[in-house]
């Protein structure tokens, strides 16, 4: 009798088939209620005043100082970031996956990363106090030597945007390996031994086959990593990031430090959201792109 | 092996291997600057913490009670599109993507400001209100796992073998699916304990006082037990991914192994 | 005079023995096979050949220069592999160009070349389509195209139909044929299937264990295997584990039976041979009253349709025998009908076999 349900009942049909359906409603319901209306409900309240009247006055505050600085900030760090962890972290895998390295590297590389990738914000942030803070490690162990690092490199200093990037990369690179070690191994052996009997050297068979296969997952791979950084909150707020970026300004308005327009909050989270679907936008043909060389 | 490759993974190691050791020796540090190695007083400080208790204790309930509640909502339904519904698995797998755009900090924000009116057990506890977030915090994952280990069932042909030998649907969905995609269900499980035990910004925001938040006010207060403290959320992490590791071994569970607080 | 030759090539991987001393020598414009079950050293000769790796002994010289230590992509050699082996992402002209375009010659005549030879191969209809659009038989076309495109001085398959449709590698290996013919190119081919091996060539070289069993003509091949792997590997064969009676007359005794069989001659008496016959060379007739002479009589236990032939299954005397046959003929001789097999004197060839060896080889029928 149960064996029915799975044939659509040529009379009843329809309503045999929107069972189906109706099962399926929780998790409809769910997700709308918890993901898609509050996300709705920030970018309506980012055009309204605090008497809940239509207003462009908070998202066109967002282009003056110090909300625009943050944009800028939070910009700059996530391209920095993105691009190191990728570049990086291609090297990286590539070492791991290429032939003559012994297979074990590999599993430890992937195991590795994959803890890695989870080990952001609180935690990562004492880490990096521990080995590049005043009392740390490294600054520790070149002051032994005669370098005291935060007056030499002023610049580098673990609480400024340096610090943080390279604090970033410490999830960045790992995601990477992750997500372009599937596709190095996609790169066929039979490529690279036809280039080199067709006359091609290395850096010719990387120039014309190798890397332009690999584009597409790499800059799938890099938005992803774009996004991560962006949208990072925990370690940057662990690292005193003061005003700098865009997320922390929108946890000041709620962990009471500055910021008493919650419109404005909802208009820098919409801001946020609005760069992030421009990414999300060049990184499905991306990804259909990658899918398709990869048979 | 090439010496390009060598020296590459050298640096990874070394950028990877020397903040954790840093942690490892804040550690074991005693809670004053300037004295030497070794002690194990910070560790002890928080064995004998309350509120290192207090607070790992609801962190795990509610990752838990989330993978609870994502379970039973997200197994039945990527069942049922598998079997019948394939149509909808495009637009289930669309949805997923959302939280990229939508990331925790953005979520929040419309959290606060959507839920703001409703009962107290909801808003103001964690059982409510973080659960709910979390669940949502943890689908595209548990979707990429559970899509994965469906994917590598034939779940027609199992479902009608079962009912052709008489089973009812309970018994077929707990005697016959479930077991199948039971790897693909726990690897998705321990990413969602992983991401749960590390998230901080819902939980600071929505000022709710779980693990995480705790950590960072130990950091601010307390240098060195700090340390301690941080070492043992690294190894929580570590050992929730090994478990992940360990289950996905078998077919099917491969899914995304990203998630955690940033 | 030779213009590619393996000199004593040995290779191997660890204690494995992959190659044990490979001798070849193709003249210029020939096509040699190297035919042999999995793991029998023909891939890792062709690999040696090519450059992708180094023989531990032994030397590779073209046209009478040694390039036992010049880089694969410095040897002028063209290769098309078994699979997967075009750039996804250039379609089927830029793939047949690439190697011009390294040499800088793909502007100009190059490009004429480009064109001419995807017409060879018969693709000019899809030239501007990439690799995950063309059918597999047309991408190993593009493949053997672009390996030509570059005028190598020697042509290397390894095993290039055998991911392919059985119709398709029927078709494809007459035009691989067809193209080196008139290209005159010298080629090495690499297979498992020994009819392709046998159709397509001008030598086969029957390789088993890393080393060649025997090498010779197609012809030579089939009507006079040396060795009973070879025996067993190309075509279907009758084996009779004899033993001389007398080596004067050709007379061998097999289970019970006495054949007379001119390949014996010469023999010692009480050697130890195999008597090999060809199914289509035995003579199958009704039985009747009378005996005939070398011959043996029996039952008709099977029957196997095989479109123009069909093949029969002969049991009696404690023996079994391959018989094959015209359809037409094979239809007066339903199962079950007594038959007197007729075993030609001339037809039967013989090798030795060691006094108290273990006999045949055992092949793994997943080799074939």
């Amino acid at each position: 009798m149960a064996a029915q349900a799975l044939r659509p009942d040529p009379v009843s049909g329809r309503r045999r088939l929107s069972l189906g359906w109706l099962a399926t409603l929780p998790f409809f319901a769910y997700v709308i209620a918890f993901l898609f209306v509050p996300a709705v409900s920030v970018m309506v309240g980012a055009f309204q005043d605090k008497a809940n009247h239509a207003t462009f006055f908070n998202v066109h505050e967002l282009l003056q100082h110090p909300y625009i600085d943050a944009y800028w900030g939070s910009l700059r760090i996530s391209l920095i970031t993105a691009v190191a962890g990728a570049l990086f972290g291609m090297l990286v895998a590539y070492a791991a996956v290429r032939d003559g390295t012994p297979r074990w590297i590999r599993s430890v590389l992937t195991t590795f990363s994959g803890v890695a990738a989870n080990f952001g914000g609180i935690p990562l942030a004492f880490a990096f106090i521990a080995t590049l803070g005043p009392l740390g490690l490294v600054t520790t162990w070149f002051r032994n030597g005669g370098y005291d690092l935060s007056v030499r490199w002023p610049q580098f200093q673990l609480f400024s945007e340096r610090g943080v990037e390279l604090a970033y990369i410490y999830f960045q690179l790992p995601l990477m390996v992750l997500v372009i070690a599937p596709a190095l191994d996609g790169l066929k052996r039979e490529w690279r031994e036809a280039a080199s009997n067709l006359g091609a050297k290395g850096w010719q068979f990387w120039r014309y086959v190798g890397i332009p296969v690999l584009m597409p997952s790499f800059l799938g791979a890099f938005i992803l990593l774009f996004g991560n950084a962006f949208a990072a909150y925990a370690t940057a707020y662990s690292l005193n990031q003061g005003q700098n970026i865009v997320p922390i300004l929108i946890g000041n308005y709620y962990t009471g430090n500055v910021l008493d327009n919650p419109h404005l909050a909802q208009a820098l989270a919409f801001g946020m959201f609005a760069v992030l679907a421009v990414m999300m936008l060049l990184y499905i043909p991306l990804q259909r792109r990658a899918a398709r060389w990869a048979k | 092996m090439a010496p390009s490759a060598f020296v590459w993974l050298l640096l990874a190691a070394a950028y990877f291997l020397v903040p954790l050791y840093a942690t490892l020796e804040f550690s074991l540090k005693e809670n004053k600057v300037g004295t030497p190695c070794c002690t194990l007083s910070n560790y002890s400080w928080v064995i004998h913490n309350g509120d290192f208790w207090h607070t790992i204790k609801i962190s795990f309930l509610l990752a838990i009670e989330t993978i609870v509640i994502s379970l039973l909502l997200f197994v039945p339904t990527m069942y049922l599109v598998h079997l019948k519904l394939p149509r909808l698995r495009p637009v289930i797998a669309f949805m997923a993507l959302v939280p990229f755009v939508v990331p925790p900090i953005v979520m929040v924000v419309g959290l606060l400001r959507t839920f703001r009116g409703t009962p107290h057990w909801f808003y103001g506890e964690p059982w409510g209100f973080l659960a709910a977030a979390y669940v949502i915090l943890a689908f595209p994952y548990m979707f990429f796992s559970l899509d994965a280990g469906f994917r590598s069932i034939d779940v027609q042909t199992l479902t009608e073998a079962s009912q052709s030998l008489g089973a009812k649907w309970p018994t077929t969905l707990f005697r016959v699916i479930l077991p199948n995609i039971r790897s693909a269900a726990l690897a998705a499980s321990f990413l969602t304990l992983a991401i749960v035990l590390g998230e901080f910004t819902i939980a600071n925001l929505a000022a709710f006082h779980t693990f995480p938040i705790f950590l960072q006010y130990v950091n601010e207060s307390q240098g060195f037990p700090a340390g301690a403290l941080t070492l043992l959320s690294f190894l929580i992490t570590w050992g929730a991914m090994l478990s992940l590791l360990v289950v996905g071994r078998k077919r099917g569970a491969r899914g995304a192994a990203i998630a955690g607080a940033r | 005079m030779s213009y590619l030759e393996l000199q004593d090539l040995h290779r191997n991987f660890g204690t494995v023995k992959a190659l044990n001393g490979i001798n070849i020598s193709l003249g210029e414009g020939e096509f040699l096979s190297m035919l042999g079950p999995s793991g029998c050293g023909k891939t890792t000769a062709l690999r040696l050949v090519a450059g992708f790796d180094r023989p531990d002994e032994g030397r590779i010289v073209v046209n009478g220069k040694d390039v036992t230590g010049v880089a694969p992509n410095k040897r002028d050699m063209g290769m098309v592999f078994q699979a997967y082996s075009l750039f996804p992402n250039m379609n089927a002209r830029q793939n047949v160009e690439f190697g011009l375009k390294i040499r800088g010659k793909h502007k100009g005549d190059g490009r004429g070349r480009v064109d001419d030879l995807l017409e060879l191969v018969g693709l000019s209809h899809a030239v501007d389509r990439y690799p995950h659009q063309l059918s597999g038989g047309m991408q190993q076309r593009v493949a053997l195209a672009r390996a030509l495109a570059i005028e190598p001085r020697v042509l290397l398959l390894d095993e290039p139909l055998s991911a392919l449709d059985a119709k398709v590698r029927v078709q494809l290996r007459e035009e691989i044929r067809r193209i080196q013919l008139e290209l005159g190119i010298t080629t090495l081919y690499v297979t498992h299937d020994q009819e392709e091996a046998l159709a397509i060539s001008d030598h086969v070289a029957v390789m088993y264990g890393g080393v060649i069993e025997q090498m010779g003509t197609p012809a030579e091949m089939y009507t006079a295997p040396a060795t009973a792997f070879v025996a067993e590997f190309i075509g279907t064969m009758n084996r009779l584990d004899s033993k001389v009676l007398n080596g004067e007359t050709g007379e061998v005794e097999h289970a019970g039976l006495h054949l007379r069989v001119d390949a014996a001659r010469g023999r010692r008496n009480g050697e130890r041979v195999l008597v090999l016959i060809r199914p289509e060379s035995l003579e199958l007739e009704a039985a009747t009253n009378g005996t005939q002479p070398n011959s043996f009589a029996g039952e008709v236990l099977t029957q196997t349709f095989l479109g123009p032939v069909t093949r029969l299954k002969v049991s009696g005397s404690g023996t079994s025998l391959i018989a094959d046959m015209s359809t037409a003929r094979a239809a007066a001789l339903p199962v079950g009908s007594s038959v007197v097999a007729k075993i030609p004197s001339e037809g039967a060839k013989l090798i030795s076999l060691p006094d108290d060896g273990p006999g045949l080889p055992v092949l793994d029928p997943d080799d074939q």
